[in-house]
């Protein structure tokens, strides 16, 4: 029997055997790489330094987690983290459900795929190309405000701020929020917004009534994508926040390459992670995973 | 002279046509409907039977023509402007909420208050024996339960007519049987006018006060089932109502014609033609025949089998027949 043979029947006769083959290498991936470094980054956040050689001292200690509560500055920076992380979230699926409608139920086919492409190229471009575009959009004398004077309106001083970020941010992560609402518009079957009509509701009730309770789950599959992702940004905050604009990924940022507190860095990066915990224990409360 | 009541209609189509980029779905189509009636538009699929009812409904607008209801052109109204309600060919029920949020929905959505709608809903529930289901949701439920939701949902707001879309095409045949009589049953009940699309003939002459038989976005004729199977109008209602043999330009009904052996005296006033019976098929209730005539026509017969067993004459294939059956019963085509 042939080798291509005797691996085929022995998967039919033994089923774990092919389910083995095809999850071993995704296992040993997540397991080995994506648990244990979560794991490690845990453990290390109870470690210490000494502060006059700067040794990693392992241990069990709650120094790091004391100094992150005791620090106003740690718990402003991560106030504003995650509020603008909402706010961006808010703000992206307002703007993504105009475009997944029209995509999904106006469009006809050749429209349809211009749009999904106008959506997908940005995402193939560089991260940085686009947050310094937005630099260069925003800055003091940048291309907003070319516009504004030349309409004759004053300038509007928002590069450099949180507010840049929050429209940086948005911008950046709107393709994550259109794709899933956009395929969960497409799931509901026309007939039931047909039913809607007929029985009498115009066509916000029916958008309230029937398609945002039916597109839920998509709307929060997007809106993990844009929170965890403006949750764990760095670099937006320091190219278009300016000073005082810190995020959680900041400090985590400076205390591994600048003060060589790596302990300490672990400690606040265990934050981000409860949020997401929390965000998505909400998110099962409000039934967002029943149809998975 | 006959006597009649007559009736105003309560939805007419005047001249109403509709194509889809070039086919034509409806070609200039008339159509009264009667107040109360229980009326069925009848045809093969993509004959424009369904068009209609979504132009009724509201889902499709004209491309020319009017669509009155209760004398009012409503061929420029949304569906939620117009009083009439349907009942769905998938059900469509809304999986997100529970059976009495559904039944409810449509009376939510005129602003009546919660109490009161989903009270409503509860009655209408119980109407169609779900009563204790309200709480449930349609995932729970089996076929034949959904679509007596959807039947609820529709008529707990009372409209003017109610459309059905081939509401029993996905039930097996028993409860399609039970559906069909309480169909009927809520239909009397309640005086609503249904408009009912079904592409299944049985179900059409069991059901309805008169039928509109389409083909091709034409329709063919209009009549009562009698009409419709005694007298067609066309070859198409002939055949598509019913199994025919068509005799030059007559409709003979192979229920009307009975086999007997060659010697057998021939009835005062009958036609009676030699042949071969080719095919024998036992039915139960029925047996039906193709006899093969000696003249080269090919004839379908149906037997009765009311002759207690034994006593039957049986005939198989391959048997000389006469083939009888009375002058009369043979019809024109179009009369």
């Amino acid at each position: 029997m042939n080798p291509a043979k005797a691996i085929s029947s022995l998967s039919w006769r033994r089923g774990w055997v092919a389910v083995m083959s095809l999850l071993g290498l995704p296992a040993v991936w997540f397991g080995g790489l994506y648990l244990a470094a979560i794991g490690a980054m845990f453990v290390t956040s109870f470690w210490t330094v000494d502060s006059l050689s700067g040794q990693l001292i392992p241990g069990f200690s709650l120094v790091n987690f004391q100094s992150l509560l005791s620090g106003h500055v740690y718990i402003r920076i991560a106030e504003r983290t995650i509020f603008i992380a909402a706010a961006v979230t808010i703000t992206d699926v307002i703007l993504a459900w105009p475009v997944a409608y029209a995509m999904v139920r106006l469009a006809g086919p050749r429209l349809r795929a211009a749009m999904m492409a106008a959506v997908m190229i940005p995402l193939w471009s560089s991260y940085l190309a686009r947050v310094y575009a937005w630099r260069l959009i925003l800055s003091h004398d940048g291309v907003l405000n070319w516009a504004l004077s030349a309409i004759g309106l004053p300038n509007a001083h928002i590069g450099y701020s949180n507010w840049a970020m929050w429209i940086v941010f948005s911008y950046l992560w709107l393709p994550f929020m259109i794709l899933p609402v956009s395929a969960a518009v497409e799931r509901i079957p026309p007939s039931l917004l047909e039913a809607s009509a007929d029985l009498g509701a115009r066509g916000l009730a029916t958008f309230r009534r029937v398609m945002v309770p039916m597109a839920l789950p998509g709307m929060v599959a997007g809106a993990i994508s844009t929170f965890s992702l403006t949750l764990g940004d760095y670099v937006t905050p320091m190219l278009v926040g300016g000073r005082g604009s810190d995020f959680i990924g900041n400090v985590v940022y400076s205390n591994v390459g600048v003060t060589n507190n790596i302990p300490f860095a672990a400690a606040y990066a265990v934050l981000p992670l409860c949020v997401m915990g929390v965000f998505l224990l909400v998110a099962r409360k409000l039934g967002a995973f029943d149809a998975l | 002279m006959e006597v009649k009541t007559i009736t105003p209609p309560i939805v007419q189509l005047e001249g109403v046509a509709k194509s889809y980029g070039g086919a034509v779905a409806l070609a200039r189509l008339d159509l009264d409907v009667r107040a109360g009636e229980f009326f069925t538009l009848l045809g093969p699929s993509g004959s424009g039977k369904t068009t209609t009812l979504r132009l009724i409904a509201g889902f499709e607008r004209p491309d020319t023509g009017r669509i009155l209801l209760d004398g009012a052109d409503v061929a420029r109204l949304p569906p939620f402007d117009r009083n009439v309600n349907t009942v769905f060919q998938d059900y469509a029920l809304f999986p997100h909420l529970t059976l009495v949020e559904n039944v409810a929905y449509g009376l939510r959505a005129k602003k009546m208050p919660k109490a009161q709608a989903e009270a409503e809903a509860e009655k209408a529930l119980e109407a169609v024996k779900l009563g204790a289901y309200g709480g449930r949701k349609p995932a729970q439920l089996s076929g034949g339960q959904r679509q007596r939701v959807a039947l609820a949902r529709a008529m707990v707001n009372k409209p003017r007519v109610l459309l059905l879309d081939e509401p029993l095409g996905a039930l097996d045949l028993k409860l399609r049987h039970q559906m069909q009589a309480e169909l009927k049953r809520l239909q009397h009940e309640t005086g609503i006018t249904f408009i009912y699309v079904t592409h299944d003939q049985d179900e059409a002459l069991s059901m309805s006060d008169r039928i509109a038989v389409f083909s091709e976005g034409r329709i063919e004729q209009v009549g009562t089932p009698f009409d419709l199977y005694e007298r067609p109008a066309t070859e198409f209602v002939a055949d598509f109502v019913g199994t025919s043999n068509i005799l030059g330009h007559a409709l003979l009904r192979p229920e009307k014609v009975r086999l007997q052996p060659l010697d057998a005296p021939v009835p005062e006033g009958a036609n009676a033609k030699p042949g071969i019976v080719r095919e024998s098929i036992y039915l139960g209730a029925v047996t039906r025949y193709q006899v093969v005539l000696d003249d080269g026509a090919l004839l379908a017969v149906m037997e009765t089998n009311s002759v207690p067993l034994g006593n039957r004459l049986r005939l198989n294939a391959g048997d000389q027949v006469l083939a009888v059956w009375p002058k009369a019963a043979a019809v024109n085509i179009g009369n």
